[in-house]
């Protein structure tokens, strides 16, 4: 049986109303943006909830909205195997406070995810067993998907300009 | 009449120490198995039937750089790799070189970004690069037969001679 959108949304809403901000719906793909704090709430709702069944967290991921406030969100897919059925949860992050309560508690495969979407946008994951970089070096600082990161790593030597540049490039001696 | 010609039948032929050790250093010149990306299958296909590298000497990839003679960087460095590739340099027995295979391990190549090293040059010391993406085997033979002729200019006190030009 299909679940349609309207349905989990008012499960959603009767059993948590404070948690839930508002609500989107795209070409059938239903969106809900919910409290920081209560995400963790909402997550086990969706998958302990007889009718929903929400129980495979598909993806996990930040983006960043430079110069909007909240600055980040986290997205979150889940996916109800018995109902077909498919929702995405999005929480803002504040860029002075980057922090959401971790989801490894309720799903271990978040782990990874969650260390990803820090090392790539430095938002904390508050209760994550072991919050470290997981694809960039230990030692690169800041994070590289955020927008005001710089796109390029180097400019590009053309025949005018080479000089210029090889003469600061770190080339190996020995 | 010389001692060459004299000595023609007994089997003997006289040169210089230093043309005789490069000569058996460009011959026998064993890679070190480092593929890092698609230039791995380029060098793959060079070494197979069809191209043969075999005919220089170089059939035989060493998994161990302490057998190896050459590192053909073959694919893009990551920042995370590039201490990796650090140490196997600096684990491979002198003397040794060192083929920038493709333009991602000659400048960056189309990945101008935080995670790719801007070239295997700020690594390791490069003596030969191969432009492409990725190099037909036909460029990576060509540059390891520059690469050859550099080595057969190698004095023994490991000083250059004047490059000879392949025209």
């Amino acid at each position: 049986m299909a679940l349609d959108n309207a349905t989990v949304l008012e499960r959603l809403r009767a059993a948590l109303p404070d948690a839930i901000l508002g609500s989107t719906e795209f070409r059938g793909d239903l969106s809900v943006y919910v409290r920081p704090e209560r995400i963790v709430d909402v997550a086990r709702f969706l998958r302990d909830d007889p009718e929903l069944r929400f129980n495979f967290l598909e993806n996990l991921c930040g983006v960043d909205y430079l110069g909007r406030e909240p600055r980040f969100e986290v997205v979150y897919h889940l996916v109800s195997f018995t109902n077909r059925s498919r929702i995405c949860l999005k929480v803002g992050v504040e860029e002075h406070n980057p922090s959401v309560p971790s989801l490894t508690g309720l799903w271990p495969g978040a782990n990874y995810h969650e260390r990803e979407t820090f090392d790539m946008f430095g938002i904390i994951f508050t209760g994550h067993p072991c919050l470290e970089r997981i694809l960039m070096p230990e030692d690169w600082e800041g994070h590289p998907l955020r927008k005001d990161v710089p796109l390029g790593a180097e400019e590009v030597a053309f025949t005018f300009n080479q000089d210029r540049i090889y003469a600061h490039k770190p080339f190996a001696k020995e | 009449m010389g001692i060459e010609q004299k000595a023609g039948d007994m089997g003997i032929v006289t040169t210089s120490l230093e043309q005789l050790v490069n000569w058996s250093r460009s011959s026998a010149m064993w890679p070190l198995l480092f593929g890092l990306a698609c230039c791995a299958i380029e060098m793959m296909g060079a070494q197979g039937a069809n191209y043969d590298l075999s005919r220089f000497g170089m059939e035989i990839n060493r998994a161990s750089p302490r057998q190896a003679d050459l590192m053909i960087v073959a694919g893009r460095v990551s920042r995370k790799m590039a201490p990796v590739v650090r140490r196997l340099y600096d684990q491979m027995a002198d003397p040794k070189w060192v083929i920038a295979m493709g333009d991602c391990a000659a400048c960056g190549g189309v990945f101008n970004n935080y995670a790719i090293v801007q070239g295997v040059d700020e690594i390791v010391p490069v003596d030969v690069y191969v432009a492409g993406c990725p190099p037909r085997p036909e460029a990576l033979i060509d540059g390891i037969i520059h690469l050859h002729e550099k080595v057969k200019r190698m004095r023994l006190d490991g000083e250059l001679r004047e490059p000879v030009r392949l025209s």
